[in-house]
């Protein structure tokens, strides 16, 4: 699989010392169109981030892959762990500044109430029981679609910037009906920025095309009624 | 055997052991991750669930043992236990852990070593239905029919 095709795919981190649950949440993380990696424990999590420093690096287990080379989008991690639980990994992830802002979920085959809201409070974003089922996932959903569009808009943000600048400093000897509308829309100064961003990507679909990026509208207009969702097409 | 008699053997087969309570509606959840691409991954994970049990059952049964049980080693062993059979939907294993969970917590020897047989006994008794579950699976497949998710559900 070429870069490209890894970088548009949601990576999920996920962490459980059991063989067997790590085989069913990988599977259902794949069958929602996740690239996922699975790790035993909270220091081989930490080691695939590029926070381990090294504590494994004698294990003859330890990951071949270089961490950091893929962007983890999301760590599911058990809370019973051996060593390190699945809190402790949260905290240790919170409280790091480069990974503080990875949405991380417990799982627990238990149902204790006082775990559950501690969880939160350190910063879970989500809390699920055991087993996990598909539709635990559509929860995931919103962060997935936030990660997809916020890869989305920088890619956007800087071709349509270019061909404003582009625009702007060109003579209004009008060829092409499109060019107007760029021209129009870097005279209106009072338009916010965001506003200026959604109205040329419109403006883009029509001159530029580029089959890398999947348009917004495109994201906007899929049939939301497809029972299993899929991360690329699916829209909030 | 005809084919259609095989399979529907398989589904009632299947039926009983969910009347009996021995598999709940997490085995259901099984078939549904399988597809071309992960042809076997109902019986990997099975596979997966005989081998930690195994090894799990072992060790419970080394640490009761004990001329001092060891509680602080015995209770994550039965909470690993049934967390895999809660996994795999092997209801009765699961409930008979839960039983063993209490008696750990109140340190009673005695009844965690019953609690360990009856947790054997399920075990057994699940490890053998599925096994001859996926033997009628196998004639099935191997007299040409095919299974499908839905042989599964009802």
């Amino acid at each position: 699989m070429g870069m490209a095709a890894a970088e548009s795919q949601f990576h999920v981190l996920a962490v459980d010392d059991s063989s067997l649950d790590r085989k069913l949440i990988e599977r259902l993380l794949q069958k929602s169109s996740c690239q996922v990696t699975t790790v035993d424990s909270g220091y081989k999590a930490l080691e695939f981030l590029g926070l381990g420093q090294g504590i494994e690096s004698n294990d003859p287990n330890a990951l071949s892959t270089s961490p950091q080379e893929v962007e983890v989008n999301l760590i599911i991690t058990d809370y019973c762990m051996p060593g390190m639980t699945g809190y402790d990994l949260l905290k240790i992830v919170k409280e790091s500044s480069a990974f503080k802002n990875i949405p991380v979920v417990i799982m627990s085959s238990e149902n204790v109430p006082a775990r559950i809201s501690r969880c939160l409070e350190e910063g879970a974003e989500e809390f699920f029981l055991k087993p996990v089922r598909p539709a635990d996932l559509n929860k995931l959903k919103p962060h997935m679609m936030k990660t997809k569009l916020k890869h989305q808009k920088l890619e956007e943000i800087e071709e349509p910037l270019n061909v404003v600048a582009a625009a702007a400093s060109v003579e209004p000897e009008i060829k092409d009906p499109t060019e107007v509308g760029i021209k129009i829309l870097t005279l209106q100064s009072e338009l916010e920025p965001k506003q200026v961003h959604l109205q040329v990507v419109q403006q883009e679909e029509q001159t530029l095309s580029n089959n890398k990026r999947k348009s917004m509208e495109e994201g906007l207009s899929t049939d939301r009624s497809r029972p299993r969702f899929e991360c690329i097409t699916t829209a909030v | 055997m005809e084919l259609g008699q095989m399979q529907k053997s398989l589904q009632d087969y299947t039926k009983s052991l969910f009347v009996e309570g021995i598999l709940d509606s997490q085995f259901l959840q099984l078939p549904q991750l399988q597809d071309e691409s992960n042809s076997d991954f109902v019986s990997q994970v099975v596979s997966l669930f005989f081998q930690d049990s195994d090894r799990i059952l072992n060790d419970l049964s080394l640490s009761l043992d004990q001329k001092v049980v060891d509680f602080e080693k015995v209770d994550p062993y039965v909470h690993q236990l049934k967390g895999s059979s809660s996994s795999i939907g092997a209801q009765r294993v699961k409930n008979a852990c839960v039983v063993f969970r209490s008696f750990c917590e109140q340190k009673n020897v005695e009844a965690c070593h019953r609690c360990l047989q009856q947790v054997k006994q399920e075990y057994y008794l699940v490890k053998n239905r599925l096994e001859t579950l996926f033997k009628l699976e196998q004639q099935i497949v191997a007299s040409g029919g095919m299974i499908s998710a839905m042989d599964l559900g009802f």
